[in-house]
């Protein structure tokens, strides 16, 4: 199996860096069924792998990302690419997740924009973008199709299955409906099912988007139109909620981007330019189909569901070990989620260890370098190397 | 596998194998890790600390972040064998709350503190008219987290109250060597208490 290696040495400053990394795609021939009935013929995965697979194939590592997160999550794709990947600070040469140890397979999820399968790919019933028409895809397809990359690469069972929020419940799902394919589970700032206020939000941020008259019930590409403004709105009640009022107060307090109040300027305060800033970018780069798949995922995710509603029977299939990590000022998905899910994983009698990091930065702590945190993975890691590699 | 300290090593020889075991304020694990590789017991350790967690996660110990005052709510009736809480009783800030639910959850409990009634601290406050302080009870009155000090009969008063059982009293030291001199006059000449608690017979 081909794997990303480095194509250049790392840059001098990055001593601790996968440096540069090439994504690879891997293709499905065969159909897959998703939850709401719809078969997609075939699809496309686009990922990432750091470090190497040992000759027993039980050293590897799957990231899930969260509602924006993509494949690229370390490294760098050329010596010129100004950022690393979106969770670069945790995953490398001794870093938590140790790329010396373990073999780390990142991948873009289905019904995302950066180069899996989509609603910006090519229906070959129509040979126009899926767009709206792209079926909707819930956190048990996405393990499903991650099943399959697994497959590809010889992965039998991973040592663990990591993700923050979005990410969080798809290592949950996997743990209970693959208990034998993972060793670890672990989850970060994540829920086992969404609270109404968290859903509300998700809405409101898809309302902002199907606003937007550019939004053109989702047919935008058709019409070569983009719904940036929406797309713009969305992602600034987002990051809102992905902040806490203190950390706000930290960054940005009532500081003035001009030093001088009451002009009637557009923009007055620095978190006024931050939020601008943060939604414009991420209106020119994400599909607002995607958008709208991924929050929806997020508010249908609840495992307890298929057990009559009760949490501790849903996870008494799992036989993975579990790690839950949640932060005081996480809001959005709050220490009490954590909790939930911690308790429900006792009752079970499943092995199960919880860290509640302090940290003022809100659900956002999840892909931030914060010390205790880092010091949580890294020892909850290296004993599951000791467990599934004997390093 | 280094020896186990001998105060756990107590504890452990009263843990049935493939028990259900809550250890409160659970410390770096020890117990717990030694349980689960001597007796297949996959207990739960609860702690604060953020030093001990760590430590706990590297050996393998399920740990969980969860602070005594806030409670045990979230533990059901009856879901654990046997619920232990080692030199902690005298830190909480509801003790006899926290011994009621250590037995709504366990069947039994093991509950360790350090006697304040131990003729050391009697003869300094008596001689020196000053905060008893010595090697069970390290701390200056101002720094202590031993905000609820006790004696073997304050304790053993507190039980009749919650009407909990006493099925074992042992008198021990730092090391939880027995002192069977001790158990002559155990409020004057033991330095820890070690009971092991169980409900009454009559529902």
């Amino acid at each position: 199996m081909p794997q990303s290696r480095p194509a250049n040495p790392p840059h001098s400053q990055q001593d601790n860096s996968v440096g540069v990394v090439v994504p690879q795609v891997y293709r499905h021939d065969k159909p897959l069924t998703l939850q709401c009935g719809v078969t997609l013929p075939g699809y496309e995965l686009i990922y990432e792998t750091y470090g190497t697979l040992n000759a027993a194939k039980t050293n590897a590592i799957l990231i899930c990302h969260a509602l924006s997160g993509h494949h690229h999550a370390a490294g760098f794709h050329d010596t010129a690419e100004a950022k690393p990947g979106w969770w670069d600070n945790c995953i490398g040469p001794g870093k938590p997740i140790d790329t010396n140890i373990f073999f780390v397979v990142s991948l873009n999820n289905l019904g995302g924009c950066h180069g899996s399968t989509g609603p910006r790919s090519i229906n070959p019933d129509t040979g126009k973008p899926y767009g709206p028409e792209f079926p909707n895809v819930v956190v048990k397809d996405w393990v499903n199709s991650q099943v399959h990359l697994a497959d590809a690469l010889g992965i039998e069972k991973f040592a663990a299955i990591i993700g923050g929020s979005l990410g969080g419940m798809q290592a949950l799902q996997w743990s209970i409906d693959y208990p034998q394919r993972l060793h670890a589970a672990v989850l970060i700032a994540c829920a086992a099912k969404l609270s109404a206020q968290n859903i509300a939000f998700n809405e409101i941020a898809r309302q902002a988007i199907a606003s937007d008259p550019n939004f053109f019930a989702g047919h935008y590409a058709t019409e070569d139109k983009i719904p940036d403004k929406g797309l713009m709105l969305a992602r600034m009640i987002g990051h809102v909620t992905y902040l806490s009022d203190d950390g706000m107060r930290e960054k940005f307090g009532r500081e003035l981007k001009s030093g001088d109040l009451g002009r009637g300027a557009d923009v007055e305060f620095q978190v006024e330019s931050y939020l601008h800033h943060q939604g414009r970018s991420f209106s020119q780069s994400f599909d607002a189909n995607t958008y709208m798949l991924m929050t929806r995922a997020l508010d249908y995710f609840d495992p307890a569901r298929d057990a009559n509603d009760n949490l501790v029977e849903a996870v008494s299939k799992a036989s993975a070990k579990f790690l839950v990590v949640s932060f005081t000022s996480d809001w959005r998905f709050a220490v009490e989620r954590s909790k939930e899910i911690v308790d429900a994983l006792m009752a079970a009698g499943k092995n199960v260890a919880s860290a509640v990091i302090q940290s003022d930065h809100g659900h956002d702590s999840f892909l931030l370098p914060i010390d205790r945190y880092t010091k949580v993975l890294q020892a909850y890691l290296r004993r599951v190397a000791q467990e599934v590699v004997g390093e | 596998m280094s020896e186990l300290r001998p105060d756990l090593a107590v504890i452990a020889d009263l843990i049935l194998p493939e028990a259900r075991v809550l250890d409160l304020g659970c410390g770096e694990g020890d117990l717990l890790a030694h349980l689960q590789t001597n007796k297949r017991v996959n207990g739960y350790g609860l702690d604060v600390d953020e030093d001990n967690i760590r430590i706990c996660m590297a050996k393998g110990v399920n740990v969980i972040e969860q602070n005594l005052d806030e409670g045990l709510a979230n533990f059901e009736n009856n879901s654990f064998d046997m619920v232990v809480m080692t030199e902690t009783l005298q830190s909480v800030r509801a003790p006899d709350h926290l011994l009621k639910e250590m037995l709504r959850i366990g069947e039994e409990c093991i509950v360790t503190f350090p006697n304040f009634g131990h003729w050391r601290c009697r003869l300094q406050l008596a001689t020196l008219g000053r905060m008893p302080v010595s090697k069970h009870i390290p701390h200056s009155w101002f720094d202590t987290p031993n905000i609820h000090l006790c004696t073997f009969k304050d304790f053993e008063q507190l039980c009749t109250d919650l009407r909990l059982r006493i099925i074992e009293r042992r008198v021990v030291d730092q090391r939880y060597t027995e002192r069977p001199f001790a158990n002559w006059l155990p409020n004057l000449l033991g330095p820890i208490a070690f009971y092991r608690l169980g409900r009454t017979g009559h529902a």
